[in-house]
């Protein structure tokens, strides 16, 4: 029964597929929404800059494609799943928008995708976290570009875990991100051999840490594991600086960072904290050059997130080009056949689950000795291949993996 | 060692010291609502932005001039609390004598204002503002370990409080404010220039906040978006003590940061819900509030 369905929706889909394989541009426009966090506490990680990085790609490919004209409308998700739906809704449903890119909460890229999948268009997340975005909650219209937890954990963790830390005591951010990451990390402390004595879920956002921070040393863990992010991660670290958490032998490890997260707390407070990052600015002369041009319009230096959103609205739109089309399914199949170098990435590549899979890099804060400028905070220790970094497509319980 | 329900005695105390400090953070800035609120009737939803408004202020000025903490202290409230006196004379009086929703919106747009553009300029990562270096470290309680800075915020926020009661309640200018504010024609026949005591005491309330931004400078991470989280949680301690109440605010805003404190020990994830459990609860009992006078 189910097999018959399948079939007759497979074969009504592809009948309106070769309708639409004409090599259309629909409506002679390719519109992208651009969807993010423009006003809360992950605005500056993604917020208004990603959508100048997302301006810069496409005035750097020339403002048209193929003769069509590429528009972008953008709007403030708030970090909340319903708002987000109810935009993401009405831009593919009524406005005719192709694809949505930007996407920072996991939580509202989880629903997105859901609205994505229905409408059969393309997504491009650039700011969430949650594995589960391309694992339990992969769906054939979305690619998720950056990071995800999966490398965080397997950067930080493990390096944290090789140097001594064996017990550990994870903080989390009580949502679907924060579950993720506290659940990539438990299984990388574990293969190493350590063991994490106690997880605390701490409400999103969370200002005052000092209880927390009481009840990890009193946990007498040797690692303390921040698994949130923005403004609750500068929160704790600097709680954790004020109640000598370090001083008393324990070790704190941030799983997400962001550049504006350490900028924000300064070498000073932030030196020699470990972390994982997907791309930093000071890296070659190719990122650097970029990342003056960034600066010169927003004033401050890119994110992971706001590269990954210029290379990957880069790679979307010379896969309109090829494909003449817009179509999220010959786009994305495109997208997933043609492998990424560029500033961004070196020999990146889209997965069947919408995974893009490139190099990660561990990085350590510089102490304010070390630090040369305002903005120049990591050396990086040590490049994470891609294949080493993200979780393997055998492990994979992504239902466009499990079904093949 | 004892412990109780699995969590050691010493972790509770801890915890309990805790509670206290952020009681005391609560306390500050439900009185200064306390005080607007029971005096000029005025709800006033700028309140969280005036604490952000205080602590951006400390930041900004050292950044600017290197005014150095203890100055900022007092001067950031000041200047705050002048801007406080401005909004009323020039917008909050125009809607006096209006229903209440009025004032809750007025002050609500100006607090989203403040906020959205202070974001463009400064963005939410925020700003960097160390610690002084006199209370850097702390003292080893047997218990927990005590920064020095947590001490200090005790002490300076249960002075701050017990002056402005005592100001308010025992002083001959509180009892012409809380005459100006019952009969304010008939203290104006008595030759008391009400208006001005009005915009005093809004930028009286307003410098409460700032006072308690300003403590939190060096601990709390300096954004814009501070004063969002924190204002609904206050707005509940207000609730719970019985609007207008001075004392019920303080001793309700130290209670609830102490259950706040426990509950992030025993379940931690209700740790945002359970001041909002507490408001319903005791709005079902006693609508008024725990000290608030009955209606």
């Amino acid at each position: 029964m189910t097999i018959t369905k399948k079939l007759l929706t497979s074969a009504i889909a592809s009948a309106m597929f070769v309708g639409a394989a004409q090599a259309e541009i629909s409506d002679n426009t390719v519109k992208i929404g651009y969807l993010a966090d423009m006003s809360g506490t992950y605005r500056d990680l993604a917020g208004p800059n990603g959508q100048t990085a997302l301006e810069m790609a496409i005035a750097d490919f020339g403002g048209t494609v193929n003769g069509a004209k590429i528009e972008v409308v953008s709007a403030d998700d708030r970090n909340s799943p319903d708002s987000a739906s109810s935009t993401a809704r009405r831009w593919v449903e009524n406005e005719n928008v192709d694809l949505i890119a930007g996407l920072v909460a996991s939580s509202v890229t989880i629903a997105v995708s859901n609205i994505l999948e229905e409408n059969d268009k393309l997504g491009i997340v650039s700011g969430s976290a949650a594995s589960s975005i391309t694992n339990e909650h992969c769906t054939p219209n979305h690619i998720h570009y950056v990071y995800d937890t999966y490398p965080l954990a397997n950067g930080t963790a493990s390096a944290v875990v090789k140097e001594g830390g064996k017990s550990w005591f994870i903080l989390t951010a009580d949502y679907a991100f924060g579950h993720a990451l506290e659940g990539d990390v438990t299984r990388v402390v574990e293969e190493n051999g350590g063991e994490v004595m106690q997880a605390v879920r701490h409400p999103f956002p969370t200002s005052d840490f000092s209880s927390f921070i009481l009840q990890a040393q009193s946990s007498g863990a040797d690692v303390v594991a921040l698994a949130n992010a923005g403004a609750d991660t500068t929160n704790a670290i600097t709680t954790a600086g004020e109640f000598g958490l370090t001083q008393s032998g324990q070790t704190l490890a941030a799983l997400l960072l962001f550049l504006t997260d350490v900028h924000a707390l300064g070498a000073q407070s932030a030196q020699g904290i470990q972390l994982t990052t997907g791309w930093y600015w000071n890296m070659n002369d190719e990122t650097r050059a970029w990342s003056d041009r960034f600066m010169e319009k927003t004033g401050v230096r890119p994110t992971m997130v706001h590269a990954g959103i210029y290379s990957s609205t880069m790679q979307y739109l010379n896969a309109v080009k090829a494909t003449g089309s817009d179509a999220a399914q010959t786009v994305r199949k495109q997208m997933m056949d043609t492998p990424i170098n560029d500033m961004f990435a070196k020999n990146g590549f889209i997965r069947e689950d919408g995974r893009m899979v490139h190099d990660m890099y561990l990085a350590q804060v510089k102490t304010p000795e070390e630090s040369k400028s305002e903005w120049d905070l990591y050396d990086i220790v040590r490049t994470i291949p891609g294949d080493e970094a993200y979780r393997p497509l055998s492990e994979s319980k992504c239902k466009l993996v499990t079904q093949n | 060692m004892t412990e109780i329900l699995g969590v050691p005695v010493a972790v509770l105390s801890g915890q309990l010291m805790l509670g206290v400090i952020n009681g005391a953070f609560y306390a500050l800035l439900s009185l200064g609502l306390a005080v607007i609120f029971g005096l000029l009737k005025i709800i006033n939803f700028a309140h969280g932005a005036m604490y952000m408004l205080g602590a951006m202020c400390t930041v900004l000025i050292f950044d600017a001039f290197g005014v150095n903490y203890w100055v900022a202290l007092f001067v950031a409230p000041v200047i705050v609390g002048c801007f406080g006196i401005l909004l009323e004379y020039f917008l909050l009086r125009r809607i006096a004598g209006q229903d209440h929703i009025y004032s809750l919106l007025l002050t609500f747009g100006i607090a989203l204002i403040l906020q959205g553009v202070l974001t463009n300029i400064y963005g939410v990562s925020g700003l960097r503002y160390s610690m002084p270096e006199m209370f850097r470290g702390g003292m080893n309680l047997g218990f927990m370990f005590l920064p020095y800075y947590r001490a200090w915020v005790i002490v300076a926020a249960l002075l701050v409080c017990f002056a402005t009661w005592f100001m308010i309640e025992k002083t001959r200018l509180g009892s012409y404010l809380r005459a100006g504010t019952e009969d304010s024609q008939l203290m104006q026949g008595f030759g008391i220039n009400v208006p001005l005591l009005i915009s005093l005491t809004y930028g009286f309330g307003v410098m409460l906040a700032a006072f308690a931004g300003a403590l939190a400078a060096p601990i709390y991470s300096v954004s814009p978006v501070m004063g969002s989280n924190i204002l609904i949680v206050v707005f509940a301690v207000v609730v719970i003590g019985g609007m207008g109440s001075i004392a019920g605010a303080v001793i309700t805003g130290l209670m609830m940061g102490v259950v706040e404190g426990f509950t992030k020990v025993f379940y931690p994830e209700g740790s945002a819900a359970v001041i909002f459990l507490v408001m319903v609860v005791v709005l079902l009992i006693r609508p008024s509030g725990l000290f608030g006078k009955e209606a």
